[in-house]
């Protein structure tokens, strides 16, 4: 009894060394059963045999600021397809001098979205400020005022085009989501008809062929003599396409207000206009917020698309870039480059995404 | 529930609601407004098309579908030459979407469950490794991805006489994926027969091992029985029809090779990236299924003394499987739907005809119509299929 007593109290024996601190950690963790450790050993046998190499061809061989020429006597990546295109790849045609004014708007647009990133910033005015903001970056774009020389939408391009595409397509496909998500639910047959018919439609075929028709199909819809440009066409397919989604997604928020809610608002005397703008979607938007940013997610990656059809977004300029004959092998380089930009673009909403749920959850 | 029925309560004896606040007139006359506006919005597009197509000589209706199409197609399942009509191109096509969303699906799911599983992997190397496959697969545009393949096949891939030569009569070019295939020979059909037989006998044996474990508590070993019977059955019929070995091997020709079967970048590229994008889906979906059955569920099976495969496969699986069907159908049909991304990669698949249809006939309207209507139909048949398969599962969880 009194051994154990003293074995106890004795500071001078914790646990065995094998179980604690960096071995007893990757005791418990990579090598805890027979299977494990082989896989752990297998797969530290890869990492040995890609990483070093990799390493060495993304750092210690690569050149950063060199012709094609150069490029092609390194023995590393070269880097230099983006440095020495860097302009290009990002803003395309935007005309050269004035390329200061995308960058500021995309600046507008970070600052927007760092505050967005607090939730004690929302409040009605953030919307406000948000639609303010979306107009004046594409004033900011456009010109023709303040002696900003004239860009026409048609010149807009590289990585304006993609968060033109994406930012526009949710923003104005929220409100058509919305009514059509109301519509849904509506207990008029014929309404509810129209819409469903419309967003089963619409995610059953994919989007490709939702710009095909805009790019083949919509100027035979037109009266004649009139013309839309080709990027305003494929941003309606895009608004239209993403609204569906939009729409689901919103039916789920409005069916997971109780039923209480609805009643008590009957019961009050509101009417339907009412009823939905005062006491149901101000509750079922806030739940959706995070699956919508899913959905920006997805129209953020989606709007990739377009290069199917001509349009000289982020890919698009890439691909330009590299069909120059002094560039043509270093596609992995450009290709990997903007897959960072993607990545870095749809990691960050994913996250914010993630933790968003988890503080409404709570 | 929606326009307030609720108000309208009887009130004979006071004068009658006017009919602007009548709930059910003003039902009737909404809709009645909105069947109006997109009916009408429809006639103006219909017309304005008409007029469109008339200046332009345009003619309309599927009559071109008889014609002859006058353009090749790289690669086919079926026989297919420039010389065929335009309907059957476009099977052609279609044939090519079925076959890259099959096989991708099927991939998708077992790289997607290998994955899943792994992120919960009680070895933190695998677990994290899992993770980021995940993260950099989502988070990149599939297109892109497709893009990445397709030039690293076809610039880090020799040309046809420098073929990468791994195994015999396997040859990797920039041209395709070469594999050799066996000459045909009637001792195959009766193969596939006799393997098709070992599958029944295998589905009849696991009723009867299920009724007699119900029964008696014994258990069969279903599962190496069926394997067994369907590698041996056919293997004996082979052996005994005189084992005929001869192989079509692939050789150059000339710039190209010929024989065996083959696959070209494209298609490689394709199903790739549309496996490895989707696969990434598909793991969240089954690691958040699998995390959603309770811990007790676990404990309750290890204290029963099941091991941690069986318990998986008996316990853990069975009730995720109700979680993870629904979400599991829909990257399905994205997978179906991605898969007209095709043409961006040059593979012949039912959007890249279509739009050379389009392309030469101008009759624009029918051939984005075509590629709705075979989308359309695609995501029906997937949604019945995986619903029948949703039912029956859950049927046999109560």
């Amino acid at each position: 009894m009194e051994f154990t007593k003293t074995q106890i109290n004795d500071p001078e024996i914790g646990p065995p060394k094998t179980e604690i601190g960096l071995i007893g950690w990757m005791k418990a963790n990579l090598f805890n059963s027979p299977m494990n450790s082989l896989l752990t050993a297998m797969i530290l046998y890869a990492i040995y045999k890609v990483i070093p190499p990799l390493f060495k061809w993304m750092f210690i061989g690569s050149v950063w600021s060199t012709s094609g020429q150069a490029c092609n006597q390194a023995s590393g990546a070269c880097w230099s397809v983006v440095t020495h295109n860097f302009r290009f790849i990002l803003f395309g045609f935007y005309p050269y001098d004035q390329q200061w004014r995308p960058t500021v708007a995309i600046g507008l647009l970070f600052i927007l979205i760092f505050f967005s990133h607090y939730r004690r910033f929302w409040s009605k005015a953030l919307l406000i400020v948000w639609l303010v903001g979306i107009v004046i970056m594409g004033v900011i774009m456009r010109g023709g005022f303040f002696g900003l020389p004239l860009v026409e939408s048609t010149k807009w391009s590289g990585i304006i085009l993609t968060l033109m595409l994406a930012l526009f397509g949710l923003t104005a496909a929220y409100p058509l989501g919305v009514l059509l998500a109301l519509g849904r639910r509506s207990s008029m047959p014929a309404i509810k008809t129209l819409s469903v018919v419309y967003i089963e439609l619409i995610r059953g075929v994919p989007l490709i062929s939702m710009l095909f028709m805009s790019s083949v199909m919509f100027p035979l819809f037109l009266p004649e003599g009139i013309t839309i440009n080709k990027i305003l066409r494929a941003q309606v397919a895009i608004i239209l396409f993403t609204a569906a989604y939009i729409a689901e997604v919103v039916r789920g928020g409005l069916q997971a207000i109780p039923k209480g809610q609805y009643e008590a608002a009957e019961a009050l005397g509101l009417n339907y206009s009412q009823k939905m703008r005062l006491i149901v979607l101000p509750q079922a938007l806030k739940i959706v917020i995070p699956p919508t940013v899913s959905i920006l997610i997805s129209a953020f990656k989606d709007t990739s698309l377009v290069v199917i059809i001509g349009l000289f977004d982020l890919m698009k300029t890439t691909q330009v870039t590299l069909s120059d004959p002094e560039w043509s092998g270093f596609s992995t380089e450009a290709y990997l480059f903007i897959a960072v930009l993607y990545f870095i673009g749809c990691f960050v909403m994913a996250n914010f995404s993630r933790n968003l749920e988890k503080e409404l959850k709570t | 529930m929606g326009q307030g029925q609720s108000e309208n309560t009887p009130r004979d004896h006071q004068e009658k609601i006017p009919f602007w606040r009548d709930p059910d007139k003003l039902a009737i006359f909404y809709q009645g407004v909105a069947l109006v506006l997109v009916l009408s919005f429809g006639y103006y597009l219909f017309y304005n098309a008409q007029a469109n197509l008339a200046r332009q000589h345009i003619s309309t209706g599927f009559g071109f579908l008889g014609r002859q199409a006058g353009f090749d197609i790289g690669e086919s399942v079926i026989a297919y030459s420039a010389a065929d009509t335009y309907a059957r191109a476009l099977a052609v096509g279609l044939l090519n979407t079925l076959k890259v969303s099959l096989l991708g699906i099927v991939l998708t799911v077992i790289l997607g469950i290998i994955v899943g599983v792994a992120r919960l992997s009680t070895n933190w190397l695998v677990a994290k490794l899992a993770t980021i496959y995940i993260e950099i697969l989502q988070n990149i545009p599939v297109l892109l991805q497709l893009f990445f393949w397709y030039t690293l096949f076809h610039t880090s891939l020799p040309s046809p006489r420098q073929s990468v030569h791994p195994l015999p009569g396997v040859f990797f070019n920039n041209r395709g994926f070469y594999y050799p295939l066996p000459v045909y020979h009637p001792v195959y059909v009766w193969m596939g027969v006799a393997f098709a037989l070992a599958l029944i006998t295998g589905w009849l044996l696991r009723r009867w091992a299920k009724r007699r474990q119900e029964l008696t508590g014994r258990i069969f070993p279903v599962g190496w029985v069926t394997v067994g019977l369907a590698v041996v059955a056919p293997a004996v019929i082979w052996a005994v029809c005189g084992a005929p070995t001869q192989m079509d091997i692939p050789h150059l020709v000339g710039f190209n090779f010929v024989g065996g079967i083959n696959f070209s970048p494209e298609f490689g590229a394709l199903l790739l990236g549309l496996v490895l994008y989707t696969s990434a889906f598909v793991a969240e979906i089954v690691r958040s299924g699998i995390q959603a059955i309770t811990k007790g569920q676990t404990e309750a099976a290890m204290s029963l003394g099941l091991k941690p495969g069986r318990i998986l496969t008996l316990v853990i699986l069975p009730q995720a499987l109700r979680i993870i069907i629904p979400p599991l159908t829909s990257q399905m049909l994205n997978l179906i739907k991605n898969s007209s991304l095709a043409i961006a990669i040059g593979f012949p698949d039912i959007v890249a005809v279509a739009n050379t249809t389009i392309n030469q006939t101008g009759q624009a309207i029918e051939g984005v119509a075509l590629i709705m209507a075979v989308y359309l139909f695609f995501s029906l048949v997937t949604s019945a299929i995986m619903n029948w398969y949703n039912k029956k599962k859950a049927l046999v969880e109560r």
